[in-house]
């Protein structure tokens, strides 16, 4: 009898633990969520703040990106309660992203979205997070399941996607995608929105080109293998040694952590080869980079001895430019939100897409140059 | 085994050692920098520098490999009593690091990410987040230990958790700490020239080897792993001692978060302490332990660490393609593990006395 017990209470605890761990996504969600309320009720000011910037970013890109003809002046929020007020129906979206703790640029992403997609501005957003493919692409399906009106995605793999997509189309769902492109044909999706990575590094290379240095060795450190950002950001460096004939000391990847790149970075200074110019492929390397530097007691940034590039704009990166500290940080642009509004309205009101791909502006800041306003503005 | 090993003494010198546990992780430590050495001389060498602060620092591969090990040395220790009573491993360590540094950011911070001075004391902030991960320790431990859960399966739950929940402590903000000696506990001490992680791991190992010293935690530990059923009926509590292992293994997690913390003064949720569980785990292997638990040896785990890294250091050296390094790592783990493994020595062994025993005839 105490043994039918215990087995009982021990299947029980099984089953327990096997709908916690399976049923982890959920909880997961839940804590973003959680996490997301907090942030709204503490950091209203700063969510207003990204959300301003993506503002203003439409409005000047509006004159340049005839995609983004559309109304996007600063009053688009008010003129959207009016309509709902109107209308009186929320539009539904599903929005399926990565998880807004991989990055500095996924949480300003997310925060940007989740400050966009409110009922204020008529819609009635869902949210769900995962960083793979198979549990976007079921995500993907639940909201098909719930009839949400668009089917908003930034696929954490780029294969894998036709069917439900085309499941999608047939039930009138109009999908856009947003940061990451998808291997599937474009008739699938009404627009997507993403950085061009090839255009980031090559902004970046050329700008290094622009310095004029006697000699060019670099370290190149590199992102996950793979990855869109690694890819293009890469591409435009490797090009570039190829044609100028620079010298790359070492090129390897440090896997976007700031630890590994000062392991690269120590290592190639106890070889005692020589170089001048740290090329991370993201702020949390090039932070890694410089910590080592700091320790063998080489100067670097602003007329110093080595030259800091690092990408995604993140503050305290802005903040090391301000400070001399680095010399250059190539933007990702992260608040996508505004530029989606725009196309949702659009379809909205009858109207087309002429563009389905749409190349967000994107910067690149030097630090002799650069402001204490930049830094509010474009920093995540 | 015993008697015959007294019987041929002085002859079997070379099987002797073989079979000794610390045997693997010295061999290999002993190929990997014989293997530098030829390649590249300098790589014995240590200078002495300065850092910009202007305090002396050394450099030198050597120095680096002590340094950039000390994580997953500190790690090993726990994770061989975890072994050796459980009979399974803990995978949730990576994560369980980035809830402790992210607890000890929060408190020293005080929720403040761009605090100019510190809101609390360090040695607070790093009491508090020790609480925490020995908490999450404990709950890893009481759902192997009383729930019978495989340890893989139940610290899967805090694996894929954890770094949700280390955002969450900091409402998914990145804190960063400007104060200077916030470093020391991951870079120097001024005046010190070696760094600080390898003294804090050497405290932890010296601390470790009283406590197994001087108390029955070995005893027990390793009679719990051997055979749960007659420990218990020898009067132990196998479950409560399991879960001192978990909660032994929370309190090196959270010196572990100090130390990368303290490296960058800052902390990125997704990508601290990333794959380190795997490692740890790696030099528990790489140490002879047996990964289904009963007796250990701690200081082969320890050792086992520095292989790791000795073998990091070489092929960033070496500068191996990027997309080639898992590769070339697997291929040496894979070729230690086969040389550790029980069959592969006992031929080794026998391969020896046949080559004596001809030797003498």
């Amino acid at each position: 009898m105490k043994k039918k017990l215990l087995t009982m209470v021990l299947s029980v605890a099984m089953v327990a633990a096997l709908v916690t761990g399976c049923g982890n996504d959920g909880s997961t969600t839940t804590t973003a969520d959680t996490a997301a309320t907090d942030d709204a009720a503490a950091d209203t000011a700063t969510d207003d703040a990204a959300a301003d910037t993506a503002t203003d970013d439409a409005a000047a890109d509006t004159a340049t990106d005839d995609a983004a003809a559309d109304t996007a002046t600063d009053d688009a929020a008010a003129d959207d309660t009016a309509d709902t007020a109107s209308s009186g129906e929320l539009i539904k979206v599903g929005i399926i992203n990565n998880n807004p703790n991989e990055s500095g640029y996924r949480t300003a992403n997310d925060n940007d979205l989740k400050a966009t997609f409110t009922e204020e501005n008529g819609y009635d957003a869902s949210f769900s997070y995962s960083n793979v493919n198979d549990e976007q692409i079921a995500y993907a399906q639940t909201f098909i399941q719930n009839e949400v009106d668009y089917l908003l995605l930034s696929a954490a793999d780029t294969a894998g996607w036709d069917s439900v997509l085309t499941d999608a189309q047939n039930a009138g769902i109009k999908v856009i995608l947003f940061d990451r492109v998808i291997d599937a044909d474009e008739s699938l999706y009404e627009a997507s929105i993403v950085s061009d990575m090839e255009k980031e590094g090559q902004t970046a290379v050329d700008w290094l080109k622009g310095q004029g240095l006697e000699s060019y060795n670099i370290i190149h450190l590199q992102g996950v293998m793979g990855t869109a950002a690694q890819k293009g950001r890469s591409a435009a460096m490797d090009a570039a040694a190829a044609s100028e004939g620079w010298n790359i000391v070492t090129q390897q990847t440090a896997e976007w952590n700031a630890e590994t790149a000062q392991q690269i970075v120590q290592s190639v200074i106890d070889s005692g080869q020589e170089f001048n110019v740290i090329y991370a492929e993201n702020d949390d390397m090039a932070r890694g980079a410089v910590a080592a530097l700091d320790a063998a007691n080489i100067s670097h940034g602003v007329g110093k001895d080595v030259i800091i590039m690092g990408f995604d704009c993140n503050k305290w990166a802005l903040q090391e430019l301000l400070d001399q500290n680095w010399n250059y940080d190539g933007q990702c642009n992260p608040f996508q939100s505004s530029y989606i509004n725009d196309i949702i309205k659009t379809l909205e009101s009858g109207g087309t897409i002429d563009q389905k791909t749409i190349i967000m502006d994107e910067k690149g800041f030097d630090a002799t140059e650069i402001t204490a306003d930049d830094v509010e503005k474009y920093g995540i | 085994m015993h008697k015959e090993m007294k019987k041929s003494n002085n002859g079997n010198f070379f099987s002797r050692i073989v079979r000794q546990q610390m045997f693997i992780p010295i061999f290999a430590l002993l190929i990997l920098v014989i293997f530098n050495i030829i390649m590249d001389p300098s790589f014995l060498e240590i200078t002495l520098g300065t850092n910009n602060l202007g305090n002396p620092v050394l450099g030198g591969y050597l120095i680096r490999i002590l340094d950039n090990g000390s994580e997953v040395a500190i790690l090993a220790i726990g994770m061989t009593l975890v072994t050796a009573a459980s009979g399974g491993q803990d995978i949730s360590v990576g994560a369980a690091v980035a809830i402790a540094g992210s607890v000890l950011l929060r408190v020293l911070c005080g929720g403040d990410t761009r605090a100019e001075t510190l809101q609390s004391p360090v040695i607070l902030a790093f009491l508090v987040s020790c609480i925490v991960a020995m908490l999450f320790g404990a709950f890893n431990g009481v759902l192997v230990a009383y729930f019978r859960i495989q340890p893989m399966v139940a610290t899967l739950i805090l694996y894929t958790a954890g770094r949700s929940i280390a955002a969450w402590v900091n409402n998914n903000e990145l804190p960063i700490v400007s104060e200077q000696s916030f470093k020391y506990f991951g870079g120097y001490i001024p005046g010190i020239p070696i760094p600080t992680p390898f003294f804090i791991m050497l405290a932890c190992v010296i601390i470790m080897c009283l406590v197994l010293k001087f108390t029955n935690l070995r005893l027990y530990t390793q009679a719990v792993g051997i055979n749960e059923n007659s420990s218990k009926l020898n009067g132990l509590n196998p479950a409560l001692i399991k879960v001192l292992t978990f909660v032994i293994l929370g309190l090196c997690v959270a010196v572990v978060g100090l130390i990368k913390v303290s490296r960058n003064s800052t902390i990125n949720y997704s990508v601290i302490a990333k794959d380190i569980e795997m490692d740890a785990i790696l030099a528990v292997a790489l140490g002879g332990n047996a990964l289904g638990g009963g007796k250990f040896n701690m200081i082969a785990s320890v050792l086992g660490a520095y292989v790791i890294q000795l073998l990091t250091t070489t092929l960033y050296k070496f500068n191996v393609q990027s997309d080639a390094l898992p590769a070339y790592k697997a291929v040496v783990v894979i070729i230690l593990v086969v040389i550790s493994a029980p069959t592969v020595r006992a031929w080794f062994t026998s391969m020896m006395k046949k080559f004596q025993t001809k030797e003498v005839a």
